[in-house]
C-alpha cells in the first residue's frame, strides 16, 4: 500500500504551516521532524507518560495520540510558544527553575504545558487542583513537590504581578 | 509505535460518515476522540485500512433535554468531549452520574479529546461510561446509511470490547434517561491503581425515595468484574420499599458476587474483585441514599 497523504495547515504557535503528511503521521513527530520544533518531547507514544502535551486551539492534549491530519485547521502552542519573549522564560518557567521544579527535564514540557492550562483557567489553584492538573504527567524525578512548588509559586508570583 | 499504514477520509457529515462506512465497514474504524483506537494502532493491536475522522461533525457535539421520542431522557451527540459533558450543568442536574463517573475517567488531556460516545463503542469492561449507561438503560442510537436504530444499553454491550454496533453503523447519539418522582441521589465509586487509571471495579447507583424516606426505585451496576458492564437488577428491585437502612444496604451488597464473573489478573485475584464489588456496591447505595435524603 502506498503510503496516503494530505495536504494539512496547522498554525503552530501563531504561525501558520503548511505542509503534506502521511496520514499515519502522529502530531507530536511533525511537531518535532517536521516543523523541527524539538521542544515537544516523546515518551511512550501511547498515551500515558504526558511528555508530549501540547494545547490544541488552547487545551491540553496529548499530541502522540493525534494524528496530524487531525491538527487541520486547528491552533497547536507547544511549550516553544509559552515564552514571554523571544529567548526569555514566562513567570511559570522561571519558578520551575526556582523551585527545582525538573531534574533530567524529558517530563518538562509536558508539565509546563498542563500547568500552563491550568494557570489560565484557574489562577490561584490549591495544592491539590495542581496534583489533579498534572495528574497526566509521569516524572521520575522530582517525586512531583517541587514540581507543584513551582506551579504555586508561578501563580502567586503571577497575581503578585497583577495587583 | 508508529500505526501502519492506514487510508483516512474526514467526514463533514454524518451522513457523508455512514456513506464511507457502508463503502469500507469491516475495513473502517471511525477516528473519534482516538484515545484508545490511536494507542491501540501506535501498538499495531488495531490495523484499520480505513480511518473516518468525525471529529468535525459539528451535530455529533450537541447536549440537550431530549424532544419527540427521546423526550423524558437527555440527548448527548456521541462526539461530545468528555470534558464537555462532565461540566455541563444541565446535563449534571439530569443525569449526575455521568459526571460522577467522568470524574474517575482518564486525565485532562484525554477527556480533552476522549468522547461520550467512543468510550461507549470501545466497551472496555472496566469503563466508568458503559457502566453508566447500562445501569440507567440508556438508548444507544446508530446509524447506518439506510437509516438509524435504537439499541438499549442492557442489549449494547455483548462481550469485552464488542458491542452491537454493526461495521456499517456509527453511534450517533445516546439518550440518558432522566429520573422524576421522588427525591432522586446517585453516586460512583471505584478502586484503581492510581486515580485516572481503568478500575479495578467500579459501581454506581441511583436510587428515587418518596417523602417518607422509603425506596421507590434503585438501580445498581458493577464494572470490571465480568466481561460487560453489569446491572444487577433483581438485587436493585428487592430495595424498593425499604428504607435503605445498613441492613438492606448490606444484604443488597452481599447479593451481588452471585451476578458477577470476575477474572483474576496480576492487579486483582477472583476474590479481591468480589470483595471490592461488595463493598463498593455497599458505599455507593449510602452516599446515592444520603444525596436523596438531602434532595
Amino acid at each position: 500500500m502506498n503510503e496516503p497523504t494530505r495536504r494539512i495547515t496547522v498554525t503552530v504557535n501563531g504561525t501558520e504551516h503548511e505542509r503534506e503528511v502521511p496520514v499515519r503521521l502522529s502530531l507530536v513527530d511533525f511537531l518535532r521532524e517536521t516543523l523541527r520544533l524539538t521542544g515537544t518531547h516523546v515518551g511512550c507514544e501511547h498515551g500515558i507518560c504526558g511528555a508530549c502535551s501540547v494545547l490544541l486551539d488552547g487545551d491540553p492534549v496529548r499530541s502522540c495520540l493525534m494524528f496530524a491530519v487531525q491538527a487541520d485547521g486547528h491552533a497547536v502552542t507547544t511549550v516553544e510558544g509559552l515564552c514571554a519573549a523571544e529567548g526569555r522564560m514566562s513567570v511559570l518557567q522561571d519558578s520551575f527553575c526556582e523551585a527545582h521544579g525538573l531534574q533530567c527535564g524529558y517530563c518538562t514540557p509536558g508539565m509546563l504545558v498542563a500547568s500552563h492550562a491550568l494557570l489560565d483557567k484557574n489562577p490561584s489553584p490549591t495544592a491539590q487542583q495542581v496534583r489533579e492538573a498534572i495528574s497526566g504527567n509521569l516524572c521520575r524525578c522530582t517525586g512531583y513537590q517541587q514540581i507543584v512548588d513551582a506551579v504555586l509559586l508561578a501563580a502567586s508570583r503571577r497575581s503578585g504581578a497583577a495587583n | 509505535m508508529k500505526s501502519a499504514v492506514f487510508e483516512y477520509a474526514l467526514a463533514g457529515s454524518l451522513d457523508e460518515a455512514v456513506e464511507l462506512l457502508a463503502q469500507h465497514g469491516p475495513e473502517a474504524k471511525v477516528l473519534a476522540g482516538g484515545q484508545s483506537l490511536v494507542p491501540m494502532m501506535a501498538m499495531r493491536l488495531a490495523r484499520p485500512s480505513w480511518l473516518v475522522n468525525v471529529n468535525e461533525i459539528a451535530a455529533l457535539k450537541g447536549c440537550a433535554p431530549g424532544t419527540g421520542e427521546a423526550s423524558g431522557c437527555w440527548v448527548t451527540g456521541a462526539g461530545l468531549r468528555q470534558v464537555d459533558a462532565e461540566r455541563h450543568a444541565g446535563l449534571a442536574a439530569g443525569v449526575p452520574l455521568i459526571a460522577q463517573g467522568l470524574r474517575w475517567v482518564g486525565h485532562v488531556q484525554t477527556k480533552n479529546r476522549g468522547t461520550v460516545g467512543g468510550s461507549l463503542v470501545h466497551a472496555d469492561p472496566s469503563a466508568e461510561l458503559p457502566l453508566v449507561a447500562r445501569v440507567l438503560d440508556a438508548g444507544l442510537v446508530l446509524r447506518r446509511r439506510a437509516g438509524s436504530r435504537v439499541v438499549a444499553a442492557a442489549q449494547f454491550f455483548d462481550a469485552p470490547f464488542v458491542t452491537a454496533v454493526e461495521p456499517d453503523e456509527c453511534l450517533a447519539e445516546i439518550r440518558w434517561p432522566v429520573w422524576t418522582g421522588g427525591r432522586i441521589g446517585s453516586a460512583f465509586e471505584e478502586v484503581s491503581i492510581r486515580h485516572g487509571d481503568y478500575a479495578i471495579v467500579a459501581a454506581c447507583a441511583q436510587v428515587a425515595l418518596d417523602e417518607q424516606g422509603r425506596c421507590l426505585r434503585a438501580v445498581l451496576g458493577v464494572g470490571g468484574a465480568s466481561g460487560t458492564p453489569i446491572a444487577v437488577e433483581p438485587v436493585a428491585s428487592a430495595l424498593a420499599g425499604t428504607r435503605l437502612d445498613e441492613s438492606d444496604i448490606e444484604a443488597a451488597a452481599a447479593a451481588v458476587g452471585g451476578h458477577l464473573d470476575p477474572t483474576g489478573d496480576v492487579h486483582a485475584s477472583v476474590e479481591y474483585r468480589l470483595h471490592l464489588a461488595r463493598v463498593l456496591c455497599a458505599r455507593v447505595l449510602r452516599a446515592a441514599r444520603d444525596r436523596a435524603l438531602r434532595a
